[in-house]
């Protein structure tokens, strides 16, 4: 059974950094949507909500997500509607529900670096940058690689407003489900970058496939191409929500699928 | 730990473990309409509002709430007993278990999308699960209710 | 009528819905209760070779924790079943030898939850790790033994521990092997249905408390107060006298709290400690440690002639009853008898075993078997239109039976006299349905585009209304002081609304106004004796005793105004609130209330009425699905289910249709999303509401409903029953449609994406 020793509101991001580095056992509270499910005992439980994390503003052609804002604010800000389309909002669509995307975190979601998001798979297509506590800075792809993060506090995510057209899809059991294979697709600056995740292991671009769709003209045949560079490059596995051939076959359409809609208006 | 919470805005201050969750402490204080359906934040039976807007008390720490205002059903008896009129006309109650938290979600949707439609209502409401009705006479209830609003 | 077939407002309704506190853990009024948590057995198959208790009992606000060394060494049965219960004795409270991933080792109790699961961690268990059996296929005759003593039973049920067999049925009418030989087409067809669970939302739980009187006061979440009291009775050893049964508000049952599952752990810990206790299941523990729909293997072949005529069913089936035959007998003996009696043939046969595993007991679930059977003779019929090449709908059509037909497998036949089917609009309900589905102009599919194609589908079945000649149900009524009437019975509301449908049925006998009759139905001190809410008897069984009950008060009440205004009863018009004589004098029914309780009348009214049926009526449903398949990703949503009823008369018209709807939206979460999948070793993988997926309300949105109603002459006012029959028909009419749609027949559920897409890709080679 989860326990937590101590709820400490940090009153400053510095704050955060400094109980979070020297307390043995602390851990930072996200949206503590999965918190219950752990066995973990948190000696000092970090929390972020009284330092302003909470909002999304634009500035400089970025968009600025603070940790703390909850997934219903990334799926309806229009802001961010307007900046990635509805990349975002079809991201989250089917998430449990609104309750539970009212507390989930962008920064939890981004810190939790879950193979199964649909977010992750979504930001994955975009020019992302995490801010920490410390002042450090890292692209969205090198904390996805890194091994081990250093011991510091996301405080806000960056986008960059590069975006003409992003596309998210993914193919799931049922609703509210966690994905079976998901996929977005974006064409940034005239060209293509394309993520593939939940296979079931974590979100990966697929440059092979991005090259390919940079130098070809869309077309209902050159997208189904994609998907199938995708289906052979990337490596599937088995878990309980379906096998690693079913995800290879799946591959091809929600790729095409993808690589049509942000190609194409509609 | 103290913690001071608006609850259907009467201030108190209840005790509850660092580690503990909302549904815990506000069923501990008395407001029996919480109810938990699952250990995993999947049902939504566990919805309140905190500062207005529905989550999931099973996965909101007490602890944050500290300051914040709190409503469960207890505290909109008024519109919930508005809302039952409805649910009575479909037969939609079944067997209740899931509609404090059902309850609640429709009202937060009520002030939050202004004429949603069909597609709208179903997708605000997804998080509320339920294993009897089979959700039709759910919708048909929820929705002769805000066109009752008009 | 003025309240029979009426949109009557389910009595408990408001309540419900403003979140009352009515449910089992909202009424704890004891302070200090203590919690109990369970130690779970992590094998599927082992013996306990050592247990020390001794680290978890030292610790503060540790009360007690019970091993088998501790508790009383009885065997018996949870399955909520009339008295002799067919199911096996075959559980202990505690045993050496436990059976599944989650069998019980220990019971903890602590003064609070924390405590209580940190004295788990605390309890020593070494484990003699057995070979286990975990696979349907191989359990008959596996070496390895489920329970290597055999059990004791109530009846010959064909129990054979030593070849891992539960129960054992046979039952043929004609000669079908030599019938097969001489049919022009046979269909043939290996399904598999799938360990589906209830997942009602309040997961089990009870609390227990000793009373003024010594009494031990069981307040459960449960279906069958009665046989909860008989089971309690039997483990601890004390009378049942000794126990009280409260059964406040249910959150959902569908069988599951047909079995005993929860409370004869906080009994056991208040009748050693005397101190209240109470145990909330988790989620996870609702999952995987109670019990589920039978998994069942079905091996169908139907035979007919080029006509369609069909000559031959045979059933022989394999069902996975898990560690223990909790409604095992019970369920297998359904498959065939709730399928074989739709149709004429000149022979039929249904056989087979139900086989313990390692695995989670399986139990009572909403269909009880006729849903596992349906899946398998209703998938067969449609691959036997495709043979034939004649209409799904008009197969059916051709062979049901009929009004005043009888048939041997019928419930309430006896050898050589079959039983008569009363009542049936089956065949109205199939034209509804096509009808309302639009099949002549859609059927088999419609292409929408490249990548979606609609396909149609169908499906019948047919339940029984109670069990024939066993279920037996008293309510009583009293006329009270002020002149208003109290109905109590024990037919169990677990949210269905019977408490809703007994008033209607009282109002219209007595004639009075629906808000004049209370309706008491949750404390087994004050309650007639009823089997509880199974079997779909709560309209046809605790109707009928509730008709005959206010017939008595009628009669009662005439008799008594007759008395008080100097006449003769038959000089006396019953005229509900005023009685009035020929001669023109009346007295009203409060007058006659307040008489009777005083010193002039010095006789309370008090009518009963009890009711067993000889047969089991079934009502009938005809169920059309329509598919759209994403042929591109093998993903298919129900964008259409029109579901047609014959229940007899409907009660409560409000009440059926959520029945019906709701009963739907089960079969399709069965037929399309329910997985139940356990890992290498035994383990439930699919044990919370994120691996385990019940529709949500985005999966479907459209499933529409009618009646069309025949009249059982046996029924309340006409009625047949409602609440299990509405689940049979989404799976075989999906897999149909499905079918229809991108030619894949799986026999297999659920009908998932993957099982979809490959086979459209192995059949593309």
């Amino acid at each position: 059974m989860m326990n937590i020793e101590r709820f400490y509101r940090a009153v400053s991001a510095e704050d955060a950094l400094n109980v979070y580095q020297n307390t043995e056992g602390a851990a930072v509270l996200g949206g503590c949507c999965y918190l219950r499910m752990g066995a973990k005992n948190i000696t000092a439980g970090i929390d972020l909500s009284a330092l302003g994390l909470d909002r999304i503003t634009v500035s400089g052609g970025s968009t600025e997500l603070g940790a703390m804002v909850s997934l219903r604010d990334l799926e309806t800000d229009e802001n961010i509607l307007k900046n990635f389309g509805g990349l975002f909002r079809d991201a989250c669509a089917d998430i449990v529900g609104v309750q539970l995307r009212n507390c989930a975190t962008i920064g939890g979601t981004v810190a939790g670096r879950y193979p199964f998001s649909d977010i992750l798979t979504a930001m994955s297509v975009l020019d992302v940058t995490i801010l920490f506590a410390s002042g450090a800075s890292m692209s969205l792809a090198d904390y996805m690689d890194s091994k081990k993060p250093a011991k510091d506090i996301i405080t806000k995510i960056i986008i960059k407003n590069n975006v003409k057209k992003a596309v998210f899809n993914s193919v799931r059991n049922s609703h509210g489900d966690y994905a079976v294979l998901n996929c977005a697709c974006a064409v940034k600056d005239g060209k293509y970058s394309l993520a593939v995740g939940a296979r079931p292991q974590k979100a990966v671009r697929v440059t092979k496939a991005e090259e390919f769709l940079n130098n070809c003209a869309i077309t209902a045949e050159t997208a189904e191409e994609a998907g199938k560079i995708c289906s052979g490059a990337l490596d599937f596995q088995d878990n309980i929500r379906g096998k690693a051939e079913y995800r290879k076959a799946v591959c091809v359409p929600l790729v095409k699928r993808a690589v049509m809609g942000a190609a194409y208006a509609g | 730990m103290l913690v001071n919470i608006t609850v259907n805005g009467q201030k108190r201050e209840l005790t509850a473990d660092p580690g503990e969750f909302l549904s815990e402490t506000l069923r501990k204080a008395g407001y029996l309409s919480v109810k938990q359906g699952c250990d995993t934040g999947s049902c939504g039976l566990c919805t309140v509002w905190v500062d207005e807007k529905p989550v999931l008390s099973c996965a909101y720490l007490t602890a944050r709430a500290d300051g914040r205002s709190i409503t469960t059903i207890e505290g909109v008896q008024k519109e919930a007993e508005a809302f039952a009129a409805f649910m009575a006309d479909e037969g939609a109650e079944q067997c209740g278990y899931c509609l404090s938290g059902f309850v609640m979600t429709v009202l937060a949707m009520e002030k939050e999308l202004k004429d949603p439609t069909d597609e709208e209502i179903q997708h605000y409401m997804a998080g509320c699960l339920c294993r009897c009705t089979g959700y039709m006479s759910q919708t048909r209830a929820v929705k002769k209710y805000l066109e009752s609003k008009k | 009528m003025k309240y029979i077939g009426k949109k009557i407002h389910k009595s408990d309704g408001n309540a419900l819905v403003k979140g009352l506190p009515v449910y089992t853990d909202d009424l704890g009024i004891n302070n200090n209760t203590l919690i109990i948590k369970i130690l779970r057995n992590p094998h599927p198959n082992a013996v306990i070779k050592s247990i020390d208790v001794s680290e978890a009992l030292a610790m503060d606000g540790v009360e007690c924790a019970l091993t088998y060394k501790d508790v009383p060494d009885v065997y018996f049965t949870l399955a909520g079943q009339s008295y002799p219960e067919p199911s096996a004795y075959d559980r202990r409270v505690l045993d050496r030898h436990v059976r599944y991933v989650g069998d019980e080792v220990a019971i903890v109790a602590a003064v609070d939850e924390k405590t209580a699961l940190k004295a788990l961690k605390k309890i020593h268990v070494e484990y003699d790790v057995l070979e286990p059996v975990l696979d349907l296929d191989t359990a008959l005759d596996n070496k390895a033994l489920v329970h290597p003593v055999q059990p004791h039973t109530n009846f010959d049920i064909g129990c054979d521990a030593s070849r891992n067999i539960a129960s054992t049925t046979y039952t043929e009418q004609g000669n079908v092997d030599e019938v097969l030989k001489s049919c022009d087409a046979v269909s043939g067809l290996r399904c598999r249905t799938q360990a589906q669970a209830h997942a009602m939302m309040e997961t089990y739980r009870a609390s227990v408390a000793i009373d003024y009187n010594g009494r031990l006061v069981v307040t459960s979440s449960t279906q069958i107060p009665f046989h909860v009291r008989r089971h309690l009775s039997r483990i601890l050893g004390i009378p049942k006298s000794m126990i009280k049964i409260i059964k406040p508000r249910l959150g959902g049952g569908f069988g599951g709290k047909q079995t005993a599952t929860a409370e004869l752990f906080p009994a056991l810990v208040t009748h050693i400690t005397k101190k209240p206790s109470k145990i909330i299941y988790t989620r996870h523990e609702t999952f995987s440690c109670s019990t589920s729909r039978h998994a069942m293997m079905l091996d169908v072949r139907l035979g007919a002639d080029r006509n369609g005529r069909i000559k031959a069913i045979d059933i022989h089936s394999f069902s996975d009853t898990g560690a223990y035959g909790e409604h095992a007998p019970t369920v297998f003996y359904v498959v065939g008898h709730k399928t074989l009696p739709l149709y004429h043939s000149e022979a039929c046969r249904y056989y087979g075993h139900a086989l313990y595993t390692n695995k989670m007991p399986a139990g009572a679930l909403r269909g009880y078997g006729a849903t596992q059977g349906t899946f398998a003779q209703e998938s067969a019929m449609n691959q036997l239109s495709d043979m034939l090449g004649i209409d799904p709908c008009e197969l059916r059509l051709m062979n049901l039976l009929d009004e005043g037909d009888v048939h041997h497998e019928l419930d309430g036949s006896i050898p050589g006299n079959p039983a008569v089917l009363k009542s049936s609009a089956l065949k109205k309900c199939i034209e509804t349905g096509k009808k309302m589905i639009g099949w002549d102009e859609k059927y088999p599919r419609v292409v929408i585009d490249d990548r979606y194609v609609k396909g149609y589908g169908m499906a019948v079945t047919m339940q029984g209304s109670g069990i024939a000649k066993i279920d037996t149900a008293t309510a009583f009524i009293k006329l009270n002081d002020g002149g208003f009437f109290t109905l109590i019975h024990s037919a169990s509301d677990m949210g269905q609304g019977s408490d809703t449908v007994l008033l209607q049925m009282a109002a219209e006998v007595l004639e009075v106004d629906i808000k004049n009759i209370i309706v008491t139905s949750d404390d087994i001190d004050t309650v007639p004796y009823d089997p509880g809410a199974y079997a779909s008897s709560g309209t046809y069984v605790t109707g009928n005793a509730v008709i005959a009950a206010a017939e008595d008060m009628k009669r009662q009440i005439t008799e008594t105004a007759a008395r008080m205004l100097h006449t003769d009863a038959e000089s006396i018009e019953y005229g509900g609130d005023v009685i009035r004589s020929k001669d023109g004098s009346s007295i009203s029914l409060r007058e006659i209330g307040e008489k009777l309780c005083g010193f002039t009348g010095k006789d309370q009214l008090i009518a009963k009425g009890t009711y067993g049926g000889d047969t089991s009526p079934p009502p009938f449903v005809a169920g059309f699905a329509e598919v759209t398949v994403d042929t591109e990703t093998g993903r298919c949503a129900v964008t259409d289910f029109c579901a047609v009823a014959d229940c007899g008369t409907v009660i409560n018209e409000n009440l059926a249709r959520v029945q019906l709807e709701g009963g739907i939206a089960q079969g399709i979460g069965m037929a399309l999303y329910e997985d139940v999948i356990y890992s290498s070793t035994g383990r439930m993988a699919t044990d919370t509401f994120m691996t385990y997926k019940i529709p949500c309300r985005k999966d479907f949105n459209c499933i529409r409903t009618a009646f069309e109603s025949s009249y059982e002459p046996t029924g309340p006012f006409g009625a047949k029953s409602l609440g299990e029959v509405v689940i049979n028909t989404p799976a075989p009419a999906i897999a149909h449609a499905v079918y229809n749609a991108v030619g894949v027949r799986v026999t297999e559920l659920p009908i998932t994406p993957e099982k979809v897409l490959m086979g459209m890709l192995k059949k593309d080679g």
